[in-house]
């Protein structure tokens, strides 16, 4: 058995690599934006409870928790074009397919983040906005929102980096990220080692990215500013190792 | 004196329970008044109704003849009127001290930073912490934050202040600094409501002391009368219970 390095680094300097993980990380990006913009009304309103609206999205939540990725990327691929004949038409790509069913997914997963998140926030802290005369939306905006960002950042980059690798599920929608790419290199040259192991280096920096990003966020939204200078990041490499051994 | 609060009939129920049965009362402008009763007898719902923190059922009140009807438009205007320190205190911990006390004057009275800066340095000032101006809440004592949440509430220039239990919460050897600030406070001729069990105040400050129990206002009287001679048996229980 033998480790072709040659081949290993041509694939990590390939354009098709390269191309392929641009895509991943672009589709993670678009994917857990959507799925944050949406989450964080939803998460408000399923908190406040009573009615009908809470238990619907409670409902729809529910239902994209439960459902494997696998079968809603499938499905909005598959059937949405069925149901509305306008997701027939050419401008309806893989990656707009993969868009929708993953921010989706991830909207589900990140309401549940941002409701503990914002359960997190004392309710004296809304009682002192009130009592202090500002309005309901001026209390979320300046004081409950920043207050559960700090309790939500762990958390929601976790997701990401989930999310991240899940992306490797749209190559059954016939979408070129960074997975299916070396797959297919492998499926022609059968050397397995080579190409999975410029994949691994290519997941391996992004996640080291986002984790750099999460220790960075962490510190601003820190609020006693002398721990967070003082502190040092523990471990950043044993982190991400953890979590790409979670995978 | 004119009058500032005026509570006519009010009444709260949690359900089946009631919390405040048939208040009736009236402050004048300038007038100290300490509550204090048992626990559960409803002297934290009184003052958190007259800023409509807990909404009251039944009854009228007016703050400043202005009716606290639910109206968003009456009861944001009563909650610039009237400040409020907490127990724990509630001061925003991801803001400074300074910007604790920036945050409502800027947004809900549309002061500009600079104005409302030299309000909060001067309030801060006379709460005996403007050095602290820049550290977060967490660097600072219990004693220390109550100062700040006083000065927090005071940018607002409120006519009329609401103390619920501002010493509870805090070491003993705290109490003592808050309450200096209390009393400064009611020298300078600030309305206040102060829900405490701190005799030593209440005869120093205190126009009139509202003993409550069960919802019910059972006495109203001068701190020394109250406090010496106590009319009912419900309060003569309770300080015998208070005092050690």
């Amino acid at each position: 058995m033998s480790f072709d390095f040659s081949a290993f680094w041509g694939a990590l300097t390939s354009e098709a690599f390269f191309r392929g993980a641009c895509i991943t990380i672009i589709l993670s990006l678009l994917s857990h934006g959507v799925g944050i913009l949406v989450s964080i009304p939803v998460a408000v309103i399923i908190n406040r409870g009573g009615g009908f609206l809470p238990g619907a999205l409670k409902g729809i939540v529910g239902i994209l928790r439960g459902a494997p990725t696998l079968l809603q990327l499938l499905f909005v691929w598959n059937a949405l074009p069925q149901f509305f004949p306008i997701f027939r038409e050419p401008w309806f790509t893989p990656f707009l397919a993969a868009w929708i069913a993953l921010s989706l997914n991830e909207a589900a997963y990140q309401v549940e983040i941002n409701r503990a998140a914002l359960k997190a926030v004392d309710p004296g802290q809304e009682a002192a906005g009130e009592a202090l005369g500002l309005s309901r939306f001026q209390i979320f905006r300046y004081i409950t929102l920043p207050q559960a960002m700090r309790v939500a950042i762990p958390p929601t980059v976790n997701e990401f980096i989930t999310l991240l690798k899940i992306t490797s599920l749209a190559s059954v929608i016939s979408l070129q990220e960074l997975m299916s790419t070396a797959s297919r290199a492998v499926s022609t040259t059968f050397q397995f080692s080579e190409y999975y192991a410029a994949a691994l280096i290519y997941y391996l920096i992004m996640v080291y990215a986002l984790v750099y990003v999460q220790g960075k966020l962490e510190r601003k939204y820190s609020w006693d500013r002398s721990r967070a200078e003082t502190s040092n990041d523990p471990g950043v490499v044993q982190r991400a190792m953890a979590l790409m051994r979670r995978a | 004196m004119s009058e500032i609060i005026r509570l006519a009939n009010v009444g709260k129920n949690y359900g089946d329970f009631q919390v405040l049965q048939n208040i009736n009362l009236s402050i004048a402008k300038g007038e100290k008044i300490v509550i204090c009763g048992p626990s559960g007898s409803g002297k934290s719902t009184l003052i958190r109704c007259i800023n409509h923190l807990s909404p009251h059922d039944v009854g009228t009140i007016h703050v400043n003849n202005v009716e606290l009807d639910g109206k968003n438009r009456n009861v944001g205007a009563i909650r610039c009127e009237v400040g409020m320190v907490f127990q724990n205190f509630n001061l925003f911990p991801h803001l400074s001290v300074l910007e604790n006390c920036l945050l409502a004057p800027m947004k809900v009275r549309g002061k500009s930073r600079a104005e409302a800066e030299e309000t909060a340095i001067r309030l801060l000032g006379r709460v005996h912490i403007a050095e602290q101006a820049h550290k977060m809440p967490s660097q600072l004592s219990g004693g220390q934050q109550q100062r700040v949440a006083i000065a927090r509430a005071l940018c607002m220039e409120p006519e009329v202040m609401l103390f619920d239990e501002p010493t509870s919460a805090l070491d003993p050897e705290m109490v003592g600094e808050v309450l200096d600030v209390m009393v400064e406070l009611a020298r300078g001729g600030m309305t206040m409501l102060c829900v405490t069990h701190e005799m030593g105040f209440a005869r120093k400050v205190a126009d009139r002391v509202i003993f409550m129990d069960a919802g019910q206002v059972v006495e109203i009287a001068s701190p020394d009368e109250f406090f010496d001679a106590p009319k009912t048996e419900r309060a003569r229980n309770f300080l015998s219970q208070i005092m050690h």
